[in-house]
């Protein structure tokens, strides 16, 4: 991948903060699974592929604070994708938003924890989403108001490669660049994978860099589990002025889970075995004691 | 009764279309209300808003011919607490539904959505522009408001009442000179439908330009000695419903009328409101599940059955039905 050598500008940050945003993204993964397997049904694939982008975006990168979720000064984000919504509750619940027994809710009826993110039932997710390519233009709005408001603060949305192609997603790219809009900062999960295949037997998507720098992005590529590259990225998307930044990461869907890497049957809402579960935790490096206390603390 | 000396008589055509008294009324009141917002796509001279972009260019925010994201960019306005307003012709509006439902009113966002250009009054440029589904489409979302304003004093009021509101709503206006049907003691609250005619024989209620088309109907029935009461329902959604079981059972006989398919629209909402409160035979003007066709505004009103005429005579229908009952 030529262009994400030519653009990875390096970052130094230091070892004991890789690590901590490293198991932050293993307990996003891990409250995710067990939060499908609880829910009986829910996408995996792309809460895995997503994982390290949301433990950087709040672990590091945006200054949102727990119990401060109506505080002006602070950033947003719209998980644009909204199916991804088991990695963003398991990010809300590592990062204190919520209780990690809450996000195990994920589903049930009475639960907070809807399939898809509402801000009516949590405030911190900052819009409802689930109809591709909404979130992204909601995310926009966002941003373009702040700048009129005089608020500094960012607004960060994370996008699906097969969202991409919702005609939707190209009327705001031209509108983000049009409106000069360097408070939004685009992430594309790019898995390669949708619902039925990959996105190239689906409607190809390249040369998808060329086309967020053709629709006058800056556009910047990273590996999208490398901490230090996600770190980076944003770095860069900070500096940049007068335009948007669609920041492309190039992931696996299923990450950390081998049964579910690359395979298209775990992008959907599928209903995980018990055994399944345990085994998912396990490749994700958890014991015994923690596999038990997320499969047994069933609600 | 005291009202029916009120009753307004059609002081005739203004040359003020709804869509510009919208845009005027925006724009007076942009000053007061800072928090608001215009949003276009490529057809501000058209909409009204082309006031509000003269009178306060920065907060005019120019989305090009792409209302799907205009509509969801609007909720992320709101949600840092900005009072978006978007204006668009109304079947563009049905071209962003979606995002409506989901952006906007799944979220609760405090986004006006003005759709002018609505139903046969878009006149020349024919059925694909004249959207006759808008009512019922947007009634159907849950949470929003749904209003159509009469004449253009109407329209002031509505604009007032709309930014004062919190909640989305969706507001006809409306693209041909418009006939002025109140005076100027009119007052407009958002739920609320009014009686501009007494009357005993039988209840027309309408919205927006079939209002003045009702009360024509009203005069030609006098004539035959027919008292029909009309009654002026600005808000289709939430429908007036007491004001309707009062006069289902006052009047015993209604005829719905609006620039719309008879499917889902004012008609529909009526419908639902009487058969929980007080059933009564209803006859439905509206287009007859068609579309339209290109013609000037009122030879298209009596060409597919939305004219005064048309009106009458769904009134005496109605009647004759009531007297089986």
């Amino acid at each position: 991948m030529k262009s994400v050598l030519a653009q990875k500008k390096p970052i130094d940050v230091p070892s004991a903060e890789i690590a901590k945003l490293e198991a932050a993204a293993t307990a996003i993964r891990s409250v995710a699974i067990a939060a499908i397997y609880h829910a009986g049904s829910g996408h995996p694939g792309g809460a895995l592929s997503a994982s390290d982008i949301l433990a950087c975006l709040y672990g590091a990168e945006m200054n949102v604070w727990p119990g401060e979720t109506a505080n002006p000064a602070r950033d947003r984000f719209v998980l644009s994708k909204g199916h991804g919504a088991p990695a963003l509750y398991a990010a809300g619940a590592h990062f204190k938003f919520c209780s990690v027994a809450d996000a195990l809710t994920l589903r049930k009826l009475g639960s907070l924890f809807q399939g898809h993110p509402h801000v009516l039932d949590l405030p911190w997710v900052e819009t409802s989403t689930g109809s591709l390519g909404q979130g992204f233009s909601v995310a926009l709005g966002m941003a373009l108001g702040l700048r009129l408001k005089g608020n500094p603060a960012r607004v960060y949305t994370l996008l699906g490669d097969g969202e991409l192609q919702e005609g939707q997603v190209w009327e705001a790219a031209m509108c983000a660049a049009h409106h000069h809009l360097d408070n939004l900062v685009a992430i594309v999960d790019y898995n390669k994978l949708q619902s039925d295949d990959k996105n190239a037997n689906i409607m190809g998507l390249e040369p998808l860099g060329d086309k967020f720098r053709a629709f006058g992005w800056r556009v910047i590529e990273i590996d999208g589990h490398a901490i230090s590259e996600i770190l980076g990225a944003f770095n860069d998307a900070r500096g940049t002025r007068a335009r948007p930044a669609m920041i492309i990461a190039h992931t696996v869907k299923g990450k950390g889970v081998p049964f579910m890497e690359n395979v298209p049957h775990w992008h959907g809402s599928v209903k995980l075995t018990r055994a399944q579960a345990e085994d998912s935790l396990t490749a994700l490096g958890l014991d015994q004691t923690e596999i038990g206390g997320l499969i047994n603390g069933s609600r | 009764m005291a009202l029916a000396e009120a009753a307004p008589q059609l002081i005739g055509s203004s040359g003020d279309s709804l869509r510009e008294a919208f845009g005027i009324a925006l724009a007076g009141l942009a000053e007061t209300y800072p928090d608001v917002v215009v949003l276009d796509a490529d057809i501000a001279g058209g909409t009204g808003a082309h006031h509000f972009r003269k009178a306060y260019p920065t907060r005019f925010l120019q989305f090009g011919i792409a209302e799907q994201n205009m509509m969801a960019a609007a909720a992320g306005l709101a949600a840092v607490g900005l009072i978006p307003v978007v204006t668009t012709f109304a079947v563009f509006c049905l071209r962003a539904i979606e995002q409506a439902r989901l952006s906007v009113a799944y979220a609760k966002r405090n986004v006006k959505i003005v759709a002018s250009h609505p139903g046969l009054d878009v006149g020349p440029d024919g059925g694909s522009a004249q959207a006759l589904e808008d009512l019922a489409a947007f009634r159907a979302v849950p949470g929003m408001t749904v209003i159509s304003p009469a004449d253009p004093l109407e329209m002031a009021l509505a604009v007032k009442a709309m930014l004062d509101f919190d909640g989305p709503i969706y507001m006809r206006t409306g693209r041909s000179p418009a006939k002025r049907v109140f005076s100027d003691g009119h007052t407009f609250e958002i739920g609320k439908g009014q009686i501009l005619r007494f009357g005993s024989d039988v209840t027309l209620v309408a919205c927006g330009v079939e209002v003045a088309r009702a009360l024509q109907a009203a005069d030609m029935l006098a004539r035959e000695k027919i008292a029909a009461r009309v009654v002026n329902m600005p808000t289709i959604k939430p429908i007036d419903a007491a004001l309707l079981a009062a006069c289902a059972e006052e009047t015993g006989a209604i005829v719905t009328a609006e620039d719309h398919n008879i499917y889902g629209g004012l008609g529909g909402a009526v419908a639902e409101a009487l058969a929980r409160t007080y059933p009564a035979p209803i006859e439905f003007v509206g287009l007859n599940d068609r579309f339209g066709e290109s013609g000037e505004p009122e030879e298209l009103a009596d060409h597919c059955g939305i004219g005064a005429s048309a009106i009458a005579d769904a009134a005496r229908c109605v009647i004759k039905r009531k007297a089986r009952a």
